[in-house]
């Protein structure tokens, strides 16, 4: 796939040219991942066991209780499958925005300002990491299982909503990333309060967000949607009606959480990147 | 006869050293403090939940118990190590490690010395805070028995350094044999925090995965010292919990020794 990626294929239409720089980085990418290869092996196997890992937290809870706020393991499969098939996703082409801090530390962020090209494109661009596949492998997994052992009313509303629960979900995910990638020109050595969210919100969203009290639906339910990445689409699939009396359509909203969230991303990286005075080099 | 007490002083300045250098970035330390209070009000709403669908009572764990687990062990997660990142893995990386050989200290105690001094800042900007902040906002229970204290303190510092040595072993010394180990960090982030009793306590584990969990040292890194501190372990059963510990310690301390060895001879072969 690599090889087909950086292929001429790509030079023949000038609009795919354009994208050459890119499909060519991607390619070196992959390519060097595969060069340590016990070290590779073990990566795609300890990302699997990381999904595997998560899963088995809630399953755990499940062995001492029949039911969490209100849902069954069965339908807790289908809120972490939908939410953590999305966050594996956004991991995967976003994730790396995390490194940021490690950049700015080192001054090597500048390198990417003397490029022509988009800030953003460049860094999410720089590493795609080929292994966090496993760990979408183990979301998908969860989210097929929770498909078939719900009752699911089947109909093309029902096909729909799956399709733009995990379109933006993974919208959602990619957007907490961008954001906190934008925090951390402010923060540099604070990464770890702006994982509070991203990485805390992926606990949540993968959580049956009837259990939260009012603050927590305040940060997680609207502020960063999480709940709209698996828990609302989730109870339209199955047919239950949100906690607090919340609308009951809710769950089709995702795009809205989707373009909220990317609003946040985008101010967060515009500030910060105006905010950057250079590593001094 | 002067070497003893000569050696002794030189792992506490490597001791203080570590300390010292973490408190350079009390950034860091806010943001942490940060992770923890969110992630700490996450597990309070799910495992809260679980104790409540369990009838109000579960392995023992009343909601006030749980309150006190959810919030030690989330002051504890900015210095037992469950990350798996040490520096010295690093330095055999880069053969910087060849250097370190040349000078009179033990190459694995000090690794571990620097790492407790940083684990035991720590517990003042993260792990302090933490427990206050959720007796504060969610309300947790304590121990009548000032014992359950000092044998929590000393159980604490034994898990932090279990989890140094642990460290060095499984992440840092295969490093004398294959160039990268970062998989390994990743394989040893994944299983620790989870065996270690970091999200749900292991003894609402089924049966099975809690004896699973028992045969790895994790659980003496964060189970135990949480058990002690919060009351749920009584004297007998907390002195006990800190036998298994110092023996774990004794355990993964000397087979990292070994493997130091080992490796040094392995470096030498190489012409490092």
């Amino acid at each position: 796939m690599a090889d087909l990626l950086a292929g001429d294929l790509v030079g023949k239409d000038p609009a795919l040219s354009r994208l050459r720089p890119y499909r060519a980085v991607l390619a070196s990418r992959a390519r060097s991942q595969r060069a340590y290869r016990v070290s590779f092996g073990l990566d795609l196997a300890s990302s699997a066991l990381i999904g595997v890992v998560e899963l088995a937290e809630i399953w755990v809870l499940f062995h001492s209780v029949t039911s969490l706020g209100g849902l069954d393991f069965a339908q807790i499969l289908l809120v972490f499958g939908l939410a953590d098939l999305c966050f594996s996703l956004a991991d995967m082409t976003f994730g790396h925005c995390d490194n940021l801090p490690t950049y700015l530390r080192a001054g090597t962020l500048d390198v990417f300002y003397l490029r022509p090209q988009p800030l953003l494109l460049q860094l999410v661009t720089s590493d795609i990491s080929l292994r966090r596949l496993a760990r979408a492998a183990v979301g998908l997994v969860a989210l097929v299982a929770g498909l078939a052992l719900n009752d699911i009313a089947w109909s093309p509303a029902h096909v729909l909503l799956l399709v733009v629960a995990v379109v933006s979900g993974y919208a959602v995910f990619a957007g907490m990333f961008v954001w906190a990638g934008g925090a951390q020109f402010f923060l540099v050595d604070g990464a770890e309060t702006t994982n509070a969210f991203v990485y805390g919100g992926r606990y949540a969203a993968t959580q049956p967000a009837s259990v939260w009290n009012r603050p927590l639906w305040a940060v997680f339910g609207f502020f960063f949607p999480m709940a709209f990445t698996g828990f609302l689409p989730a109870l339209w699939l199955l047919g239950i009606a949100p906690p607090y009396g919340l609308p009951d359509w809710l769950g089709w909203c995702a795009p809205l959480a989707a373009a909220w969230t990317w609003l946040l991303a985008l101010a967060s990286w515009r500030l910060g990147v105006r905010h950057y005075q250079g590593g001094g080099g | 006869m002067r070497a003893v007490p000569s050696g002794v002083r030189v792992y506490w300045r490597i001791l203080v050293a570590g300390f010292r250098r973490q408190s350079a970035y009390l950034m860091a330390a806010f943001g942490g403090l940060v992770a923890n209070t969110t992630f700490g009000l996450l597990k309070v709403a799910i495992l809260f939940a679980t104790v409540r669908a369990a009838g109000g009572e579960l392995e023992g764990y009343d909601v006030a118990l749980m309150s006190t687990y959810i919030w030690v062990s989330q002051g504890l997660l900015g210095s037992v190590n469950l990350f798996g990142r040490i520096d010295i893995a690093d330095r055999i990386k880069d053969g910087d490690v060849a250097v370190d050989f040349l000078r009179p200290l033990d190459v694995q105690a000090a690794a571990i010395t620097t790492e407790v001094g940083r684990s035991l800042f720590n517990l003042i900007p993260r792990g302090i805070p933490s427990v206050l902040i959720g007796g504060l906002v969610v309300g947790m229970a304590l121990p009548d028995d000032p014992l359950a204290y000092l044998l929590g303190a000393v159980s604490i510092v034994l898990g932090i350094a279990i989890s140094a040595a642990t460290v060095y072993l499984v992440v840092a010394t295969p490093g004398f044999w294959v160039v990268e180990t970062r998989g390994l960090q990743i394989l040893y982030m994944v299983v620790s925090g989870f065996l270690a009793g970091l999200f749900v306590p292991i003894w609402i584990f089924p049966t099975w995965l809690e004896v699973v969990a028992q045969a790895t040292p994790f659980p003496s890194m964060m189970m135990y010292p949480v058990d002690i501190i919060s009351g749920r372990a009584d004297t007998i059963e907390g002195l006990l919990l800190i036998a298994v510990q110092v023996a774990w310690l004794a355990g993964v301390g000397a087979l990292g020794q070994v493997l130091t060895r080992a490796g040094r001879r392995h470096l030498e072969v190489q012409g490092g």
